[in-house]
């Protein structure tokens, strides 16, 4: 391993910048004559619109123009589009309502898009669409999943029963048969709270037409920059991809908020052709509350049949998941492929059945939030079996290492259509009870004890698929896109190297670790590595970054542009050297001919590939330019497992969090502190879910936790330092051997919290316990136990 | 924000001069409320007068048994006294644990009070020591002072200069932190003075700060935690949110006092 290559702790290159305020966002960027937009949003959760009065806006100081959804319905913008389509149990496909960018005569939620107005300054904007008169008749709201789809109030006239689909996966009847024959069943209903992302750096985008050419620029806050331009292309504002561009510069965070295609890209897109001037628009935060997709929202009941010796013989599941009022670009897959595919789990059970009925409600849309339909997997199988445990009287490692697919088992073909290609969930497990000092832990609930607290701890031993995704297998479930990812490797004159890649980075350091890919294959400095990503105008294709896909089908595809400039080289090498090719060899940066001493720098090479004086043009091309896509074999299967311990203060109902230990299979670790810092922070987010954050609507439909006043993210403090390690086994599918490391946190550790928070409470005859623990809910559980 | 006129105030006089000359005005001091309020467009004064270049509106001193803040005096500021941390730990202690370091960097102790938020921290301090609250033009008691949620006793152009605390006995602050805001869920201040002991309580009322005369009788004889074991307070006129509810506020009443009785010694 060399100081710069695959395994290196290397500081983040990207990190200069980032913390002197020198990155770039979309914020930061000031188009030539530029003007801004604000959006006027709906108040109400569900209402007509009977009038819409513009004319005081459209005089009102410094206005430019002002647009309402019916104006862009008569120039034919379209509805903006949904990426992946669930069929329902008899194969028909799911119901799927228009989403127009801004609404034509309905809202559906509150921060729905009601009017944009375009003025000189965003004050202007602002004042202005405060004198827009619209008149509300307010329909009956549906909030409650189950009201949703039992002839509660509709939230599109053209779908019944607010249903979007009733969608299953396993064998029913064998499910049941192996119930029938249980020796025990455990059972447990799950909600599984709804989260708001809480990027950093709000949504922001600017549309830029050029009138000379005709061409449409659009720099926006987005993981995925190239399917942003494919679906508003295409399927809103009808522009051809040589004539649009979009460009997702420096963005402060994701976890998956910014994957999809939102309205206001539209919109400013669009009307800065209309009036021929760029148009900026930046999300408030309180914006962002209720405008970025939500996460999570799951409620669930589910039940595990077991043998006489705790063997688990079948799980079935019954889920009803929250699309809010809309669906958003990737929604239908995030409670089916992305969850009820997982819930093998890493066990053996042989029968799992689940079914999922997807609702429209009266709120904001959601879609994939860190970790994306896992953590709701995740959270229900650790859960219903640390419930097992406590039933049959096994010990939660018993139960565990009882259940686990052998190591040898690989790969393994689960009953909900995945198949894992490798894990060692037992040695796994063996490692974090080392790491977290099991064999103290009584000692220290008897300290914990005297002090009037009571010590918990809790397991989660959890898989997931990322590396997302096999073009072919997404296709036959439901997608309307591949998934697989391109990269260009340009090798300059001098040496140097410039990657064009479709990954994104939002924060997770991909010019850090890709630049390591690079040093370590050509055995260059990585200073002399450059990485470019985030613009169609540069970047050939991309599929972009989410579902932890950046390193193993990203970073994939920059390894095979990379082998094919080494071929290229050879064959350069072999001509100047005047040897055969199978004798140059290539390592540390120096072509070698077998058996002489004949050796030239990697950077010599590259200079004669653009000074090809004596090339034999017919059979050696000029140049070191190389590009690939590459599409995974099959999803990647990182897992771990993650202890918690608790402390409960029982006369106040406080949980605090005093040790938390993970170890996680992530595959090959190409930098490991970048690594250690995504499970810091994704566990960081598993315990805010766990314990802090849970996003709240009144009865009316209005978002009670609309600000930080009321919405609790987990801050430094509520957090304790973390033992985080690894235990690699390798992914048998990549060249890399990488997983992905970005969610296994957000996926491990909340079912490890809140197992720690009811392993604290047992004894008091607490069976149970929600997510977010509050206080009042501990104290609350506390008493009503009592 | 809405427009609004700005005025940088020269003194005490200067500021109750613009204040009263002003369509409708406000004072700013810290503007760690009145700022995120006009931002997210929810107040629009004609006029704002700011009270930050007014020198001496800000100082702490001691006299004898008297702790007096000057009004611009930040929560930093009494956080980090010595004379305060000597005189009245617990209301050093109050001031440390007030928002985050960027809040008591900018937050003022009369902007606080001033402001009078159910949920502040200050009111519970100022109740339980008998602080005196001085203006350009008078001297408060604090119970007269605080009215009730947001509201003061202060007249639309007075100024407040000045908060007296007597230095206590003994005394401790208890805050159960709102989980996202840090606002006070239930704080609870018990003192002991020579005006004998009070126990004020912020951030459960639905008419802001209070005191629990029960718990008061009862430590006045016994100050101990077993004391005030059994004495709760009637959920009726307590807050409701999605925090906490009245009944688990009260329940917080009794543990915080609790813990501020063992806390104070």
């Amino acid at each position: 391993m060399t100081a710069t290559g695959i395994g290196a702790a290397v500081k983040r290159v990207e990190d200069f910048r980032f913390l002197t305020g020198q990155g770039n966002y979309t914020d930061d960027i000031d188009r030539p004559n530029q003007t801004y937009a604000w959006i006027l949003r709906s108040p109400h959760a569900h209402a007509k619109i009977t009038s819409l009065d513009i004319g005081a806006a459209e005089s009102a100081p410094g206005v430019v123009a002002v647009f309402t959804g019916k104006d862009m319905e008569a120039e034919g913008v379209g509805s903006l589009p949904c990426g992946w389509q669930v069929n329902n149990k008899d194969d028909s496909p799911m119901a799927e309502p228009a989403h127009p960018p801004l609404v034509i005569d309905r809202v559906r939620h509150v921060g729905d898009q009601v009017a944009v107005v375009i003025a000189e300054t965003r004050d202007e904007a602002r004042q202005a669409a405060e004198m827009i008169v619209v008149d509300y008749e307010l329909l009956p709201v549906v909030m409650d999943m189950a009201a949703a789809i039992e002839g509660g109030p509709q939230v599109h006239d053209d779908v019944a029963n607010n249903l979007c689909y009733d969608w299953h996966i396993g064998d029913k009847d064998a499910t049941d048969a192996a119930f029938a024959d249980a020796a025990h069943v455990a059972s447990i209903d799950i909600v599984n709270n709804r989260l708001i992302p809480n990027a950093m750096e709000p949504r922001a985008a600017i549309g830029d037409y050029d009138t000379a050419t005709g061409d449409h620029t659009l720099y926006t806050t987005s993981q995925n920059p190239h399917v942003i331009r494919l679906l508003m292309g295409a399927f809103v504002l009808n522009i051809p991809e040589h004539k649009l561009r979009v460009v997702a510069p420096d963005v402060g965070g994701g976890f998956g908020s910014k994957i999809y295609h939102y309205a206001e890209e539209a919109i400013v897109t669009w009307a800065a052709g209309k009036i021929r001037r760029p148009i900026k628009w930046t999300a408030e935060r309180s914006e962002s509350f209720m405008s970025d997709c939500h996460g999570r929202d799951h409620v669930t009941k589910a039940e595990l049949a077991m043998d006489a010796d705790g063997k688990f013989l079948a799980l079935r599941v019954g889920t009803l998941a929250n699309m809010g009022a809309y669906l958003s670009t990737f929604a239908p897959c995030v409670p089916t492929y992305l969850y009820a595919t997982l819930l093998a789990g890493v066990y053996t059970t042989p029968q799992v059945y689940c079914e999922v009925k997807a609702v429209f409600t009266n709120t904001v849309p959601v879609d994939a939030y860190r970790g994306a339909g896992r953590p709701e997997a995740s959270f229900l199988l650790e859960r219903i079996v640390d419930r097992a445990a406590r039933e049959t009287g096994l010990s939660q490692v018993e139960i565990r290492q009882r259940n686990f697919i052998p190591a040898d088992a690989f790969p393994y073909q689960t009953p909900v259509a995945l198949q894992y290609d490798s894990g060692d969930y037992g040695s796994t497990l063996d490692q974090a009870v080392t790491t977290a000092e099991i064999d103290g832990f009584e000692a220290r609930k008897a300290e914990a004890a005297k002090r009037g607290k009571l010590r918990g701890i809790g397991y989660s031993t959890y898989i997931e698929a990322c590396g997302i995704a096999p073009s072919a297998v997404v296709g036959s479930l439901g997608a309307r896109a591949g998934l697989f990812e391109s990269a260009e490797v340009r090798v300059h004159p001098t040496g140097s190297v410039t990657v064009f890649t479709g990954s994104h980075s939002h924060g997770q350091g991909h010019e850090t670790t890709f630049s390591q890919l690079i040093s370590d294959t050509l055995g260059i400095p990585m200073e002399s590595v450059e990485i470019v990503h985030g613009d169609t105008g540069k970047v050939a294709f991309g599929m972009g970054t989410y579902g932890s896909r950046s390193l193993a089908v990203g970073g994939e595809a920059i390894m095979r542009a990379t082998n094919r400039i080494i071929d290229k080289a050879t064959k350069i090498a072999a001509h100047i050297m005047e040897a055969p090719e199978a004798d140059i060899e290539f390592k540390d940066g120096k072509f070698t001919v077998a058996g002489t001493d004949k050796e030239m720098a990697f950077g010599e090479i590259a200079l004669a590939a653009y000074v090809p004086h004596n090339f034999p043009h017919e059979t050696l091309e000029p140049g070191l330019d190389e590009t690939a896509f590459y599409d995974p074999a099959n999803f990647t299967y990182p897992g771990g497992c993650h202890i918690c311990e608790v402390e409960v203060d029982p006369e106040t109902g406080v949980v605090e969090v005093v040790s938390f230990s993970a170890v996680d299979d992530v595959g090959r670790v190409v930098n490991p502190m970048i690594v250690e810092g995504q499970v810091h922070g994704g566990v960081a987010q598993g315990i805010g879910q766990a314990l802090l954050e849970g996003c709240r609507y009144d009865e009316n439909g209005q978002l009670v936790t609309g600000s930080y006043m009321d919405y609790t993210l987990p801050r430094a403090g509520d957090l304790p330092s973390f033992n985080v390690g690894t235990h690699a086994t390798l992914c048998a599918h990549n060249s890399l051997g990488v997983k992905g490391c970005g969610e296994v946190g957000a996926i491990g550790s909340p079912p490890a919290v809140i197992n720690a928070v009811v392993d604290a409470l047992w004894d008091l005859g607490v069976k149970d316990m929600s997510m977010p623990a509050t206080p009042e809910k501990v104290w609350q559980a506390i008493q009503n136990a009592q | 924000m809405y427009d609004f006129n700005y005025h940088r105030a020269e003194s005490v006089a200067d500021a109750a001069e613009k204040i009263k000359a002003a369509e409708d005005g406000k004072l700013v001091a810290g503007g760690m409320t009145l700022i995120p309020t006009l931002k997210q467009r929810l107040a629009s004064p004609s006029d704002l007068v700011d009270l930050s270049g007014v020198g001496d509106l800000a100082g702490i001193s001691v006299d004898g048994n008297t702790v007096t803040i000057g009004a611009m005096t930040t929560h930093g500021a009494v956080a980090a006294s010595d004379d305060v941390k000597q005189a009245i730990p617990a209301l050093a202690a109050l001031a440390d644990n007030i928002g985050d370091a960027q809040v008591r960097h900018r937050g003022t102790i009369g902007g606080s009070i001033a402001n009078n938020d159910p949920a502040a921290d200050y009111p519970a301090g100022c109740i339980a020591l008998g602080a005196t609250i001085v203006t350009n033009t008078r001297e408060l008691s604090a119970e007269d002072f605080f009215v009730g949620m947001f509201e003061t006793a202060l007249e639309e152009d007075e100024v407040i200069t000045a908060v007296r605390f007597p230095v206590a006995k003994r005394a401790a602050y208890m805050k159960f932190p709102n989980p996202a805001s840090r606002y006070a869920l239930v704080g609870v201040f018990v003192a002991e003075t020579d005006g004998g002991v009070r126990v004020a309580v912020t951030g459960a009322g639905q008419d802001g700060v209070f005191r629990v005369a029960e718990m008061e009788t009862a430590l006045s004889g016994n100050f101990t935690a077993d004391a005030i074991e059994g004495i709760s307070v009637p959920d009726d006129d307590l807050n409701t949110d999605i925090h906490a509810s009245a009944e688990y506020r009260a329940h917080l009443i009794t543990v915080m006092a609790k813990r501020a009785v063992a806390a104070a010694g």
